[in-house]
Formats: structure tokens, C-alpha cells, sequence
């Protein structure tokens, strides 16, 4: 399958990018390819221009810096899953990384690109809404940072605007919590049927406050707030689990994905195994 | 528009002028002429089309031409030393880890992105770290003892 022609630019740096943004209407920015080149091989998406960021060396890497962690946006999937920092700090985001599409997808596939493209049935967004994650953005009208709750907006839609560049996301990185995702794979994509993150700060055994967030079941993440509330304040046994991840209907409204492989009332009806086991593995991360 | 490009494969320079569309699975079969790295699903699910892009396995299918401009890469037919097979290779020759052989090259390149991780992987590792390819005459069974073969063969050199 070949792509439709398009115009080929490199970009030498950030600010290159976005004037070769300014310049080609309609083009489409190029990281590691592996959500745009199945696109364009498709022809789903027919750009007259891509311009070409894979070799801004400044966009890649992992740091943390006073009570944040940094990724940059051309992070490939397999440093994240392999990172201490990330593990230490948002175990969830490492878990997800680590089952993206498989090890070879994992080395070209980065962050930027992943979250930029927003596919719903991609296993980042939940996990940065799960973690309240923020999105660095730099684009015509200036640096912004959009929180990943505000950054997910539908089916492959986001927040950014069309001169805009994801340059980081950046997570918290000085609370002591426990993290985790569960994920229901596709068994031929790997892409997530149903992908749940749950973020849990504990004292004891007793869940003091819980952030979870629902992927591959709609066209955007969302927070599950009926299981958060009903996990506050509860012990954090199989008992009160099983009870607050059966709140998870209450937060999936109607738009519920289904397909030839898994019904919407399938997805519905699994949500709360796949809550269940996230928030199991981020309580016991959390104690 | 074309862009001019040098990819070095298996230690050999490839200057050419390419189309920027030009996948990198095709500029390794018809500009290159090296037909051992395969077009499968050309989904990227399959991995007949592995390859290693600066000593990491990538799928050449959803890759362009253009993003591994000044890339040293190795395909299947790169990696026996002047004519001695690599130990993956033998190892697949001598536990029969294939029948039909298509899926063969990017499963050996892929075992070469494993091996270079977990260098003594258990069986479970193997067929987690092989989920990228697939194979439809083997059952699997034989790539995995091949893997394991080649791991301990290269623990002995």
C-alpha cells in the first residue's frame, strides 16, 4: 500500500517546525509514523506535506526535575516502559507503555506522536488523565500547557491547534501514590478493547483518594468520578474494590465503542473487571 | 518532489533519489534488491518486514525511506559473517524453527532485538518477546526452542 504524494520537510529544531507549520496549510507533523504512515497507507488521511520533527534531539528523553517528571514528546514507547524514573513515579505509564502494539512498534512509536493522534482505543490518554498529566504545547501564539483531562477532546481530536507542536507531558512526580493499568488487548492490534489506569494514595489499608480513568470504551478518556468517590475512604480490599468498580456503568454515558470483535454492551459489561484489576495492582503499588 | 537520501544497509551505501512516500520495506527490496526482508500484512502486525534501524528492530513497513536517511541498517542477509551464519541463523536451521520460511528473516531479526535485551530468556519471555511476528506453519513451537538454542549458543562464545 502506498501513501497518496505528499511534500517532504525535515524539521532542524522546534521553532522550524512551526514555521514550516505556518507555511504548509494542511500538513501533517511526522514523529516516530507508526499512528500517520497506517493513515496514509490507508489514504485515510491525504496531507499535501509532512514535516518531518523524528530528529529534534531536544524533544526526546525522560528527566525529573523538582517534583516533575518530564517525557519529551519523542520518547519512544520502549525507553518510557523501560525508564526507573518512570516506574518510580508513574508506574501506570510504564505498565502501558511496556504493552503498546509489540517490542518493534515500541521503538518507533513515541509519546507526542501516540497522544497527538488520540486514538480511543490508544492506551496513553487514560493513563495521563488517571495521573492528571500536563501537555506541553508550543506553537505561533506562544507556550501553553493544557491538562490531559482538557487535552482529549473525541475521536482523534484534541486540543492542539493546527500551528501547535506537542513538545512534553509532564506528571508529578512528589506524591506518594501507586499507579497502575489494566488493559484488555485487542489479541491482533494490541490496541486496548478496555484499558483502565487507577491512581491510589493510601493511608494503611484505607484508600484516602482514587483517580481512575476508562479508555478504549469511548471516543475519549474519561475519569470514572462514581468509582473514585465510591473507593474514597473505603479499605482497600477485594470487597469495597469489586463494589466501587461496579460504579463504572454510571460513568460511560452513551457513547460506548463496539465493534465486529467486542459489543458495546461486551465492553460495557467488562469495565468493571478491567477497574477492578487496575485498582487491585495500584492499591498494592500504594501501601 | 524527491529527496535525496543514503541509507547503508549491511555495510553498503544506498544513495538514491526517492519519492517521499517511498516505504522503507521498498527501498530495501527494489532499490536495494534484498528480498529477504518481506512484505506481509503491511499493517505493521506481522513483523515479516523487521529490520534493524541503527541496531533496533523496527517494522520497515511503517517506516519511510526518508526517516532512516543516513541509517545504518542490517537485514536478514546481513548478518552472517562472511559467510557463517549467525548463531540465530543456525539455530533456526538446526531446530527447525520454520516450514515455509516467509515469516523466517523478520523472526530472526526480531530474535536479535529479544536476545539483545534478555540475553537468557525463558521460554514465556521468548513468545512474549516474539508477539510482534507471526508465523502460520510452526505452531511456534520450534522458534521458541530455536530462540532458546541461539541464547545458549551465544552464552558459550
Amino acid at each position: 500500500m502506498y501513501p497518496a504524494d505528499f511534500a517532504y520537510y525535515r524539521a532542524s529544531s522546534v521553532q522550524d517546525a512551526g514555521r514550516l507549520l505556518s507555511e504548509h496549510p494542511g500538513a501533517k507533523l511526522l514523529a516516530g509514523g507508526h499512528s500517520l504512515i497506517p493513515l496514509l497507507k490507508l489514504r485515510l488521511a491525504v496531507p499535501p506535506a509532512l514535516i518531518d520533527v523524528g530528529r529534534i534531539a531536544d524533544l526526546s528523553g525522560i528527566s525529573v526535575a523538582s517534583d516533575r517528571l518530564r517525557i519529551g514528546a519523542l520518547t519512544p514507547h520502549a525507553e518510557v516502559a523501560a525508564s526507573s524514573e518512570v516506574a518510580t513515579h508513574a508506574a501506570a505509564l510504564a505498565d502501558a507503555a511496556g504493552q503498546i502494539g509489540d517490542p518493534a512498534v515500541r521503538n518507533r512509536g513515541t509519546v507526542g506522536g501516540n497522544i497527538a493522534h488520540a486514538d480511543p482505543a490508544s492506551d496513553l490518554p487514560a493513563v495521563l488523565c488517571a495521573l492528571d498529566a500536563s501537555i506541553g504545547i508550543v506553537g505561533a501564539g506562544g507556550d501553553r500547557t493544557v491538562s490531559a483531562g482538557e487535552f482529549f477532546l473525541g475521536m482523534m481530536t484534541t486540543a492542539l491547534g493546527e500551528d501547535e507542536i506537542v513538545t512534553h507531558v509532564e506528571i508529578h512526580s512528589g506524591q506518594e501514590h501507586g499507579s497502575a493499568y489494566a488493559k484488555f488487548p485487542h489479541p491482533a492490534s494490541r490496541f486496548a478493547v478496555i484499558g483502565v489506569a487507577a491512581v491510589v494514595t493510601a493511608d494503611g489499608d484505607t484508600c484516602r483518594s482514587a483517580a481512575v480513568a476508562l479508555g478504549g470504551l469511548l471516543p475519549a478518556p474519561v475519569r470514572a468520578s462514581h468509582v473514585e468517590q465510591a473507593i474514597g475512604g473505603q479499605p482497600l480490599n477485594e470487597a469495597s474494590i469489586t463494589e466501587a468498580a461496579a460504579r463504572a456503568g454510571d460513568d460511560l454515558g452513551d457513547e460506548i465503542l463496539g465493534d465486529v470483535f467486542a459489543s458495546a454492551d461486551y465492553r460495557q459489561a467488562m469495565a468493571p473487571v478491567y477497574v477492578a484489576r487496575a485498582l487491585t495492582a495500584a492499591a498494592a503499588r500504594a501501601r | 518532489m524527491k529527496v535525496p537520501i543514503d541509507i547503508t544497509i549491511n555495510g553498503r551505501s544506498y544513495q538514491r533519489d526517492v519519492e517521499p512516500r517511498q516505504l522503507l520495506v521498498h527501498f530495501i527490496r527494489d532499490l536495494g534488491g534484498l528480498t529477504g526482508t518481506k512484505v506481509g500484512c503491511d499493517t505493521s502486525q506481522c513483523g515479516s518486514c523487521t529490520v534493524l534501524l541503527d541496531g533496533v528492530a523496527v517494522k520497515s513497513c511503517t517506516c519511510l525511506a526518508v526517516q532512516a536517511d543516513g541509517a545504518s541498517m542490517t537485514t536478514i542477509e546481513g548478518l552472517a559473517d562472511q559467510g557463517t551464519l549467525h548463531p540465530l541463523q543456525e539455530a533456526f536451521w538446526e531446530k527447525h524453527g520454520l516450514q515455509c520460511g516467509f515469516c523466517t528473516p523478520g523472526m530472526i531479526l526480531a530474535s536479535h532485538e529479544l536476545l539483545r535485551h534478555n540475553p537468557d530468556p525463558s521460554d514465556a519471555d521468548i513468545r512474549h518477546g516474539l508477539e510482534g511476528n507471526l508465523c502460520r506453519c510452526t505452531g511456534y513451537q520450534n522458534i521458541v526452542r530455536a530462540v532458546r538454542h541461539a541464547a545458549d549458543a551465544l552464552a558459550e562464545k
